[in-house]
């Protein structure tokens, strides 16, 4: 009935392979994360600008990071850019296609905390001579970064997953990308995706657990 | 001194200033009163600038506020302005909230920014709080904190919108002592208040606003004891 035999020594064997595979996925994740806080930032602005052309360019951003497949977005990145002669390598396009999609759900994210800093909170500081940027920058920004600071958790952890994606576009040294190889050489599927199951899902905790902890350390008031 | 000169102000089809003259001089009280909505927040908010006239002049020390050249920014920093709302920017401490303005407006170094916004939060009664964070504060302290704040430009002029309309009643006494305090100091003060006693005793004139225009103004004993306009007489009558 269950003709399958497992054999984790294998599995296991790689464990050093895989954990260097954790590293590159962590550190696309993080990179993607400080990339698309950045961007987000940008387009926060641009929507606050009151200019319709950059208003228009961040809403088409956001509503295509939001509304399409992360998958195309990786894909489009690589392949989509390949023909227009930009050829970036898997690392590059996938580094690039997360970053994408996490500056358009941390805009939303930033959009939504904004509703939750009153008004008059930007007036208090234009009366005392601040520019509109010096408002945003000393004011507003430190209060929605706070606001959006837990769900940009969330984004953190949805990006440590997306890496898995890059196999589709040939990446090979990250977690997913090394646990292809090793299943494609030995055939043991179920041992290696476990495994690497168990280390995403050991990332994925330690960041919310990590951010948790952060939050309570900088957020005093 | 604040010169304003036929002043008018619209929005959209509801005229909310419908031309006010007023002159206040330097050292002036004036304290303004009237009934909600006669236009007397949007007056405060077009003299530093937050608000466009559509007619008139507002003139600042020789500046006109609304002209396209005046550099808004720098021209508030002569006028201070206190909302009803006590507006504490929430993630800085008391000490923090204060100092922000002066480092980065006025480009004055951390050390420089402290020693005045300690003097000017001890002046308040404060002096106590510099670590605390505004949410662990009642309103009135957050309303003095407030003044500290706009004090650290050190301003000429102080414009004063209800300061103590969203107190309990027994934290009023406490903004309106502070107020008090600054008047006697020779602060340039227009205060838009509710608290008539305040006003009677404070003011070197009051002004009486109704539907966006000035209907009555006149020295305090004046104004209370004898007031001529039939809107400020129901109107006192009422808030007796
Ligand atoms: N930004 C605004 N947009 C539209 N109407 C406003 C605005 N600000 C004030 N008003 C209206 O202008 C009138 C005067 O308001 P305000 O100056 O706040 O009066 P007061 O401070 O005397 O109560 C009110 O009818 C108010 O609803
Ligand atoms: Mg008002």
């Amino acid at each position: 009935m269950f003709s399958y035999n497992f054999h984790w020594n294998q599995a296991f064997k790689a464990l050093p392979q895989m954990l260097d595979g954790a590293l590159v996925t962590l550190q696309i994740a993080l990179l993607s994360m400080a990339i698309g806080l950045v961007v987000a930032l940008a387009l926060t602005l641009f929507r606050l600008s009151g200019n319709r052309i950059l208003n228009g360019f961040a809403t088409v951003w956001v509503e295509i990071a939001r509304n399409t497949p992360a998958l195309f977005q990786i894909y489009m990145a690589h392949f989509g850019l390949g023909s227009f002669g930009i050829h970036l390598s898997p690392y590059t396009a996938l580094l690039i296609g997360i970053a994408f999609n996490n500056a358009g759900y941390l805009a939303e994210n930033f959009r939504g905390a904004l509703k939750a800093i009153p008004e008059t909170q930007t007036r208090a500081g234009r009366s005392l001579g601040m520019t509109p940027l010096q408002a945003f920058r000393y004011i507003v920004m430190p209060q929605m970064l706070r606001i959006a600071f837990l769900p940009a958790t969330n984004q953190m952890v949805w990006a440590i997953l997306m890496t898995s994606l890059g196999v589709t576009v040939g990446m090979n040294t990250d977690l997913a990308g090394v646990t292809q190889a090793l299943n494609a050489v030995s055939f043991r599927t179920f041992e290696f995706f476990a495994l690497a199951a168990v280390i995403y899902y050991v990332i994925a905790k330690a960041v919310t657990v990590l951010a948790r902890l952060a939050a309570a350390r900088m957020f005093r008031y | 001194m604040i010169e304003i000169e036929n002043v008018r102000k619209s929005f959209g089809q509801l005229e909310v200033l419908k031309g006010i003259n007023l002159t206040v001089q330097k050292g002036e009280v004036l304290t303004i009163i009237g009934g909600s909505g006669s236009g007397k927040s949007t007056l405060l908010t077009c003299i530093n600038g937050l608000e466009t006239i559509d007619a008139g002049r507002i003139v600042v020390d020789g500046t006109d506020v609304h002209a396209k050249a005046t550099d808004l920014n720098k021209l508030r920093r002569k006028l201070g302005i206190v909302f009803q709302q006590f507006n504490a920017f929430p993630h800085l401490t008391v000490l923090e909230n204060v100092m922000l303005a002066p480092v980065k407006v006025l480009g004055q170094s951390k050390a420089e920014a402290e020693a005045m916004a300690v003097k000017q939060l001890t002046h308040v009664g404060l002096g106590d709080k510099l670590k605390v964070y505004p949410s662990r504060m009642s309103g009135g302290q957050q309303q003095r904190m407030a003044i500290a704040r706009a004090l650290a430009m050190s301003p000429a002029y102080m414009l004063f919108d209800e300061v103590t309309s969203a107190l309990d009643p027994q934290l009023v006494g406490e903004v309106l002592d502070t107020l008090r305090m600054l008047a006697s100091e020779g602060m340039t003060m227009i205060c838009v208040t509710h608290e008539m006693k305040f006003a009677r005793e404070v003011s070197d004139r009051v002004a009486f606003f109704h539907k966006g225009v000035m209907a009555e103004i006149a020295p305090p004993e004046e104004l209370f004891g004898a007031p001529k306009n039939p809107e400020l007489q129901t109107f006192l009558a009422a808030t007796h």
